[in-house]
């Protein structure tokens, strides 16, 4: 019973996990771009959903929709303010934009939650579940929603997988990914291809967003651990890999819920922090990371 | 940098025409000092706990100055957000003792945050009165050195207080009515629980609650299916809660995932209107205790407060704002008797405080107590309530004499087959 429990709530908890970083490291392989400001992102988007049914009394459905929405802008707002005008600047050397860059949408992240908490108050939120109801298997008295949230995800990713490999489109993403020399060179403009994915990015980080906070609810609090779990994610699985940010992403979930339940819920995050730590030490570039 | 000589220059001009622009406003400021009462606020804005402070010290400095003020002289709030932070309530502290020049500071409802800026009202020799704190130390600490904390007084109840409230609803409403007979002590890790735990361990027994397992956890925790999971296995009958920091992460989670076990105990943030809506409703049959509430006449003076909070600012206030309420009447009503501001004299005119205010009759335990410049609490001082959220109204159920409503749990809590 308890491994089944340890089964389902890991697997609820990854899925999220990955949906969340999928976005985060597609950016980073697209355009070097580590974007800081992740975590706000995400929790915006859960507020907006929250807001937009406590306040206007739309449905589930419309709520979440205006909650993927706010997402999309901040995403856009995030690049056109905090990274693009860095990008094409010409006084700061090309050789600190990164830093520039990384420092621009941390700034941003704190920005957006402080305007949060400012307007929402820092007190904890949650969006009302698409799905209510409890669905108990083999004696686990589950949340339908915990179900959904974990289907949700993986047809998220399913989906930008069919994207990225099949449509023409998806194919110079990842082809921007791999060589944005060779793309441009093959008549692709590259910004067009940079405005795709921080669309793209906008969209998910917005589902992981509203799901996160229908699951276990959001804070201005959640922000910086939010961004800190992707980052470590991220670098776990091998910057710029979605594969393996997958991967890692059910590694890390796991490793924390397995602590949670046969440890102690307080230290849940420890474990997975020292496996980052190991990574780091043994293999710099990731489990399967190609820079 | 060349460019730098010229802004350097400019920057230059702009701090000495403020410097000078500083001197003019300190120039005039002892003027205005001289005129009215200033009670410094220190709180936590954004908190939904803490917003409610400074607008209900607000609220009664302006009753007071619509009335005419303390002989004479306004009542003058300056407030300052903390942001939850104790080192930022220790520089908020100094500013407005050394620069703002407050005569008294009504200050957070973190123990933490208090207990960092009580040694600081000793050596700054201003009082301080927090309107939401719980910890025992903070009177612990009078009681230690008396001489140099004697400025601290305690505006609400001490944990261990808490604890002994909420045992006494328990029996009540859940041994005498329900016939329960187990406990699990859910609580955060935090300052203040320490000594509520230490109260729930020992009054639990008492009133016939047995404690299967007391559970603190880190109050940085999101998902509480474990938490609960572990709970329900060992079956009680009752969830005895302390919880401030957190508040609408566990609630919902307890209803989404149907955990069949009530809660009940001190949940802070159960005590503000808002939760309803924060929660989604799924704060619906958590019991929780509170001084004051919605609706409860617990002296004549309560519900005034909270139509005329609601309708200056549009929602009602959470439990720290009937005290920092209460607080800037009672500091105003202890400079006209002490006839000045002098610290010193305050403190002895605030020992005496015998004030009706919203949560009750407002007096403070004497020198040599263990919890000296404490409430009193009991029968003819302060009782507190036990309140249950019931389709999105916050509805007393204890004590019986003031009780607006009877006891009722949504569908998935099982009281009945124990």
């Amino acid at each position: 019973m308890l491994l089944w429990q340890i089964l389902i709530d890991g697997f609820a908890v990854s899925a999220l996990y990955a949906l969340g970083a999928t976005g985060f490291t597609l950016i980073f392989g697209v355009s070097g771009v580590l974007n800081l400001s992740h975590g706000a992102i995400m929790v915006a988007a859960a507020v907006a959903a929250w807001a937009a049914s406590g306040d206007l009394h739309v449905g589930s459905y419309v709520a979440t929709l205006i909650g993927v929405i706010t997402s999309l802008v901040l995403s856009f707002a995030t690049y056109f303010i905090a990274v693009r005008p860095i990008q094409h600047s010409r006084q700061i050397a090309e050789s600190e934009k990164e830093i520039f860059i990384l420092t621009a949408t941390l700034l941003w992240g704190i920005i957006i939650q402080e305007a949060i908490s400012y307007f929402f108050t820092n007190n904890a939120k949650t969006v009302l579940p698409i799905i209510e109801g409890v669905v108990t298997v083999l004696g686990v008295r589950t949340p339908a929603n915990e179900y959904f949230t974990a289907a949700v995800c993986w047809i998220v990713i399913g989906l930008l997988w069919v994207l990225v490999n099949k449509t023409k489109a998806g194919k110079a993403v990842l082809a921007a990914s791999m060589n944005p020399r060779g793309v441009t060179l093959l008549g692709f403009e590259l910004s067009s291809i940079y405005l795709a994915v921080w669309a793209v990015y906008g969209v998910l980080a917005g589902i992981a967003g509203v799901l996160l906070g229908m699951f276990l609810g959001v804070s201005s609090y959640s922000v910086g651990p939010l961004t800190a779990s992707a980052f470590s994610i991220v670098v776990l699985g091998g910057l710029g890999s979605v594969s393996g940010s997958l991967i890692a992403a059910y590694v890390v979930g796991y490793l924390e819920t397995i602590t949670a339940y046969l440890i102690s819920p307080a230290y849940r995050t420890i474990p997975s922090l020292l496996l980052l730590l190991a990574v780091m030490y043994l293999r710099p570039q990731g489990l399967f990371g190609r820079r | 940098m060349p460019i730098c000589q010229p802004m350097r220059a400019r920057l230059g001009v702009a701090a000495r025409t403020s410097v000078f622009a500083l001197g003019l406003a300190a120039a005039v400021a002892p003027a205005q000092a001289a005129d009215s009462i200033k009670i410094g606020v220190i709180a936590e804005a954004q908190a939904v706990a803490g917003s409610s402070i400074p607008l209900a010290a607000q609220l009664a400095a302006d009753e007071i100055n619509a009335k005419g003020g303390v002989d004479g002289r306004k009542i003058e709030i300056v407030t300052y957000d903390n942001h939850s932070s104790s080192a930022e309530s220790i520089r908020a502290f100094q500013r407005a003792v050394n620069e703002d020049k407050v005569n008294a500071v009504i200050a957070s409802y973190i123990s933490e945050v208090v207990l960092a800026l009580e040694p600081w009202a000793g050596r700054l020799k201003t009082i301080m009165i927090t309107p939401g704190a719980a910890s025992d130390v903070i009177t612990e600490n009078i009681a230690k050195d008396y001489e140099h904390n004697k400025y601290t007084f305690h505006g609400y109840l001490t944990s261990s207080a808490l604890a002994s409230l909420v045992c006494d609803a328990a029996k009540d409403l859940l041994v005498d009515g329900l016939k329960m007979k187990s406990a699990v002590i859910m609580s955060e890790d935090a300052a203040w629980t320490k000594p509520l735990d230490a109260g729930y361990e020992k009054c639990l027994p008492e009133v016939g609650l047995k404690v299967l397992d007391h559970i603190r956890f880190s109050p940085d925790t999101t998902d509480f299916t474990p938490i609960f999971n572990k709970i329900e296995s060992q079956k009680p009958d009752v969830m005895i809660t302390g919880i401030s920091h957190v508040g609408t992460q566990p609630t919902v989670q307890w209803k989404s995932q149907q955990v069949p076990i009530p809660m009940l105990g001190v949940a802070s943030q159960a005590t503000n209107s808002t939760f309803w809506k924060d929660t989604n409703g799924a704060t619906e049959g958590v019991l929780y205790n509170a001084v004051s509430g919605p609706g409860v006449a617990v002296t004549e003076k309560t519900l005034p407060f909270v139509d005329a909070f609601q309708k200056k600012y549009g929602n009602t206030p959470s439990y720290a704002g009937y005290t920092a309420y209460d607080e800037v009447y009672y500091i105003a009503d202890a400079v006209k008797r002490a006839g000045s501001t002098d610290s010193d004299k305050m403190v002895e005119a605030l020992e005496k405080t015998d004030w009706v205010g919203t949560i009750g009759r407002i007096q403070f335990l004497p020198k040599g107590d263990p919890h000296v410049h404490g409430l009193k609490t009991g029968k003819g001082a302060i009782t507190g309530l036990m309140l249950q959220w019931q389709d999105g109204k916050q509805v007393n159920l204890w004590p019986k004499d003031v009780a607006n409503g009877q006891l009722k749990f949504p569908s998935f809590i099982k009281t009945s087959e124990k």
